[in-house]
């Protein structure tokens, strides 16, 4: 709802805009003053590139990167944060009101193929080449991921020699695992511990997505072992098992744009932010954005790009 | 309509009525939380509430401050709780016993307030106690509107339960919950007509209640028993 008003008011601004222009152009007689209006159509075909989010902090942090990055090197962008969710801001991409979005490999991947089985970070990249529509293009993708993970406490990890998820076997079985109730029935949750790394264990549903509850509960020793999103900051507490068999699916940092809009230079830009772009990097801006800190995506946004020396 | 044949499919299917995801565990969970959340805050708010009413002292201070735990945003307290005392029953329990406390007293300071004062004149007159005046008169003519504080705060129970599975609870909510992350609406619909039949149920029971509890005498003079809170 709140885009679409968004998007119509735009649309009134900009017809408003062309009437003003028309009626400028009109209103004179003087031939003179023609030169100053081809420029002004001269500039609005070079249109800023705008940089769609999702409405969450880390994905509004990233967009803002992009967004600096590419004003950084001159090429005209600007934001358009806060957009709902992903059916959302890939139709505005379809409709060509948004050129940019940072989007997750593997839920960009099972949005437009539900049956992919691809899970790894390479795998699920090549079939994205050719999961998404001919107008857009995914560019190279950085080592950042957001993704579940399981995590145990460093003292339970030391006391059975925990570093993979295979390794949950050497722990009193059953094991309980706290998390988000889908992870019952999905495949990279207790049925896939159990199939793809042997592990049995029963489910602790916490609805929070890996949030304070879910933290509490495994610094507690209510739950075993917790599903948290890599990129959480709370989770650098924890040991996050390595998950070599990719039973869980890769979300790697991916820019998708417009191939209208994705010219060399812009390219180029953008695959000098994803080298450098972390799952580290986006632990420490997710902190700067949540609790006392709770700094602007912008401010954030600014503060990496220089410390990257990218800006 | 689709979702009602579908929900009502579930429903009826046994396979949803064995084990510990079953319908009949669940429905005990739910009814069992509420239970145990009305006796705790009866336990608590009838006996203040009683002697509010009795002595008709510190009534402005229970309005006050019952008043202010009903603003309390319920899920908020539960996860605030629950950040505090750990998981399990005690945080979401202690949360829904502050809710359903402000009702009952209400309920129960209301009703014995309700008393037609000639007739606790008249009771002192022949010569009861204080106690005997409470017991025999104020609070049997205002048992009704006690019964509806009951009857308001085990709705909210009920209903409270449901969003507290938000917690690794049981319950009815559990439904709701495992179902919204798997989009699994036909679960979750049928999840959601259990809590509204157990909350129909329970609310019928408490009207009966409430009207059974009117004493013979009052039936017999013709007097229509005392409004009863919302």
């Amino acid at each position: 709802m709140r885009f679409r008003r968004k998007t119509s008011l735009a649309a009134v601004a900009a017809a408003g805009a062309l009437v003003a222009l028309v009626l400028a152009g009109c209103s004179t007689s003087n031939p003179t003053a023609s030169p100053s209006s081809s420029a002004a159509a001269a500039k609005s075909s070079q249109e800023p590139i705008v940089v769609g989010s999702a409405a969450f902090p880390e994905n509004e942090i990233l967009a803002e990167i992009y967004a600096q990055a590419l004003t950084g090197a001159g090429i005209p962008a600007t934001t358009h944060l806060d957009i709902g969710q992903r059916p959302a801001y890939l139709k505005a991409m379809k409709e060509g009101s948004i050129d940019l979005v940072p989007e997750y490999s593997g839920n960009l991947l099972q949005f437009y193929n539900k049956d992919t089985t691809d899970k790894s970070s390479a795998g699920v990249f090549a079939a994205l080449q050719k999961a998404i529509p001919s107008s857009l293009e995914v560019l190279p993708e950085a080592e950042a991921q957001d993704r579940d993970s399981y995590n145990v406490t460093k003292e339970f990890a030391k006391k059975y020699g925990l570093v993979s998820l295979g390794d949950l076997t050497k722990a009193p079985q059953p094991l309980i695992v706290g998390g988000n109730p889908e992870l019952g029935q999905r495949p990279y949750g207790l049925p896939g511990l159990k199939s793809v790394y042997g592990v049995t264990s029963t489910l602790k549903p916490i609805s929070d997505s890996g949030g304070p509850l879910t933290i509490k509960a495994l610094q507690d020793g209510t739950i075993q072992v917790a599903d948290i999103f890599t990129t959480t900051p709370a989770i650098t507490q924890f040991v996050t098992l390595k998950d070599p068999k990719n039973m869980v699916l890769a979300q790697n940092i991916v820019p998708l744009i417009r191939k209208s809009k994705a010219s060399a230079k812009v390219k180029s830009t953008l695959d000098a932010v994803s080298a450098k772009l972390t799952t580290k990097a986006l632990i420490a801006m997710n902190g700067k954005s949540s609790g006392s800190a709770k700094e602007s995506s912008a401010q954030i946004a600014k503060e990496w790009l220089s410390q990257e020396g990218l800006d | 309509m689709i979702w009602f044949a579908n929900a009502f499919a579930w429903l009826a299917d046994p396979a949803h009525y064995a084990g510990v995801n079953g319908i009949p565990v669940r429905l005990g969970q739910h009814v069992a939380y509420t239970g145990i959340t009305l006796v705790i805050a009866a336990a608590v708010a009838l006996p203040l509430g009683f002697l509010i009413g009795h002595t008709g002292k510190g009534r402005s201070l229970a309005v006050q401050v019952s008043g202010g735990l009903r603003s309390l945003p319920t899920l908020g307290l539960v996860i605030v709780l629950a950040l505090l005392l750990g998981l399990g029953i005690g945080a979401p329990m202690i949360a829904l016993v502050i809710l359903a406390v402000p009702p009952v007293l209400a309920g129960a300071y209301s009703g014995v307030e309700s008393v037609d004062p000639r007739v606790v004149d008249a009771a002192r007159a022949v010569g009861m106690t204080g106690w005997q005046v409470l017991w025999r008169v104020e609070v049997p003519l205002g048992l009704p509107l006690v019964i509806g504080g009951l009857r308001s705060a085990a709705l909210q129970a009920i209903a409270t339960w449901t969003v507290a599975a938000v917690l690794p609870l049981g319950g009815l909510g559990r439904y709701i919950y495992d179902a919204i992350a798997t989009y699994d609406y036909t679960e979750m619909f049928a999840g959601s007509v259990l809590v509204i039949v157990l909350a129909l149920v329970v609310d019928g029971l408490f009207a009966v209640l409430q009207r059974l509890v009117v004493p013979r005498g009052v039936v017999a003079a013709g007097g229509a028993p005392a409004a009863v809170p919302a």
